[in-house]
């Protein structure tokens, strides 16, 4: 008996999913992958447009010619999933059943949650999008003067270095362009410092710090100013921008708000931290940005998941429990400017610490290098030819390598992530 | 875990003050530690936000985030920072004496 494995999203997750579910499983498991547009973009990309380091158009690539032989694409918008009927409903109103189903719809930018940000304006950008990463580099490029703010509105977010490695990237490009004491730099986040956990939010702080970047700590965004030319926060400090680098309010996808059941009041699905079963149905699984997991919403975090998902996946099928776990194993190198990027390896136990990746002889951790550097170029390549056909990568499995590691607890800081 | 007493009754709080048995809570207690957190007397509306904080502790075994329980609780972010200056979601999750709501890493 055929049955049928939907996974909404074509994107890194959707992805891996598919395709490794594909080599793992007998010609009748079917699976679909459902996506509203064919245009998969390399987000790890988006960091480099604004300063003309990477060209726009080589962030996309057809989603369909990354899905293997075997997995059928169906390019439509999802208008709800039906979890009593076991049906994912598209918006023409045509209706495909699944035995199992895969959300993988990611994460989407919400600006409409911040009083003025979704107004355009020449000052106001973000390059969380590949438009809005365009719009940047042309607006960066005109730029000469005055004050450049970088503010991360709230928790989850996609990749949350990314904003501290755009401001140490703008450092770097201001000083190649000359132009750096002319121009104030501030970080502005809603995090009491610099990232989530201790030990990491103490070295990027400093390193915030040397790189002369003004850190505005426990600031909750309320309004963009256009006028004023200024963020005002809802305990009503402010402040003002010439350029301003918004990284908006993220949700789940619009079509999870619409199915009964199966999100939260912002769209992330509940989903088991280990098993990465929904809460919402046995036969529904959620994996990468679309979860309200406390991973990051981050690549290496889908690859990880995506080999414990599959197997259990295959668990379900064949009616065994799901016996695979992830541990929470996430991934970051951090791009630091003038050639140099540290590394990050941590998991739901252990926060990100010092030590060497994967092994005593490697990469160094929380640590500035070339290395590391080169590491974070190479992955464009991994991305496209490991990470989306689902193969695994020589020498680092799904769960966190302890050997060559400073082990520290997992302990977080009095206002990580959204917690307010 | 430290003991503290609220209320005339001895309860165990972790280091940020969230109480360590959320079924231990009475209004009394909400009362005491929201005197200590500056604020004399809760009023209707911040009552409200209390009371819904352990609702959805209850229903959905975790408290929510700011923007969460603004989107489920229908009272504006805004208004949820001049009901709990700071920290709205951690200052009503402590006063309705739920674990503090989770963040992300």
């Amino acid at each position: 008996m055929t049955r049928r494995v939907v996974i909404i999203g074509a994107g890194t997750a959707g992805t891996l999913v598919a395709n490794r579910l594909r080599r793992h499983t007998s010609p009748d498991v079917a699976i679909t992958v459902i996506d509203g547009d064919n245009e998969h973009v390399y987000q790890p990309g988006l960091l480099f447009v604004p300063f003309g380091l990477l060209p726009p158009d080589r962030l996309v690539r057809p989603r369909s010619a990354q899905l293997h032989a075997g997995v059928e694409f169906v390019r439509a918008e999802v208008d709800r999933v039906d979890l009593e009927r076991d049906q994912v409903v598209l918006a023409d109103a045509t209706a495909i059943s699944f035995d199992v189903l895969v959300v993988a719809s990611g994460a989407r930018l919400m600006p409409e949650e911040t009083e003025g940000l979704a107004e355009p304006d020449e000052r106001v950008h973000t390059f969380y999008s590949l438009p809005g990463a365009t719009k940047l580099a042309q607006a960066l490029d005109r730029f000469d003067r005055g004050r450049l703010v970088i503010n991360l509105v709230d928790l989850p977010i996609k990749c949350p270095v990314a904003p501290l490695e755009f401001c140490f990237l703008a450092d770097w490009y201001l000083h190649r362009r000359g132009i750096r004491d002319q121009v104030e730099l501030t970080y502005v986040t809603p995090l009491d410092g610099a990232f989530t956990t201790p030990t990491a939010s103490e070295q990027l702080g400093g390193l915030l710090g040397r790189k002369s970047v003004r850190v505005v700590p426990e600031f909750a965004t309320a309004e963009v100013d256009h006028a004023g030319q200024r963020l005002v926060s809802f305990d009503e400090r402010e402040v003002g921008y010439d350029l301003a680098v918004m990284v908006p309010v993220h949700g789940g996808a619009e079509y999870v708000t619409r199915s009964d059941g199966l999100g939260d009041a912002l769209g992330f699905v509940a989903t088991d931290e280990a098993t990465l079963q929904s809460k919402a149905k046995a036969n529904v699984f959620a994996i990468g940005d679309a979860t309200d997991l406390r991973a990051s919403k981050a690549g290496s975090v889908a690859h990880f998941e995506g080999e414990i998902l599959v197997a259990n996946i295959e668990h379900y099928l064949a009616g065994r429990p799901l016996s695979a776990r992830y541990d929470g194993h996430t991934n970051c190198f951090i791009e630091t400017g003038f050639g140099r990027a540290l590394l990050i390896d941590f998991n739901y136990a252990h926060q990100p610490g010092t030590g060497h990746f994967p092994g005593p002889v490697g990469l160094p951790l929380l640590k500035e290098s070339r290395l590391n550097h080169l590491g974070k170029l190479a992955f464009e390549r991994l991305y496209w030819h490991a990470i989306l056909p689902g193969r695994p990568i020589p020498l680092i499995g799904g769960d966190m390598p302890t050997a060559g590691k400073n082990l520290q607890p997992a302990q977080r800081t009095a206002q990580s992530g959204g917690t307010r | 875990m430290t003991t503290v007493t609220y209320a005339n009754t001895e309860l165990l709080v972790d280091p940020e003050g969230f109480l360590a048995d959320p079924s231990q809570w009475s209004e009394a207690i909400a009362a005491a530690i929201a005197a200590e957190v500056g604020i004399p007397e809760l009023s209707d509306r911040q009552w409200e936000v209390v009371r819904f904080m352990r609702q959805e502790f209850q229903s959905k075994g975790e408290a929510p985030n700011v923007r969460a329980l603004a989107k489920s609780s229908g009272v504006p972010i805004k208004e949820l920072y001049q009901l709990f200056p700071k920290g709205p979601a951690k200052l009503a999750a402590r006063i309705a004496g739920v674990p503090k709501p989770r963040g992300c890493i």
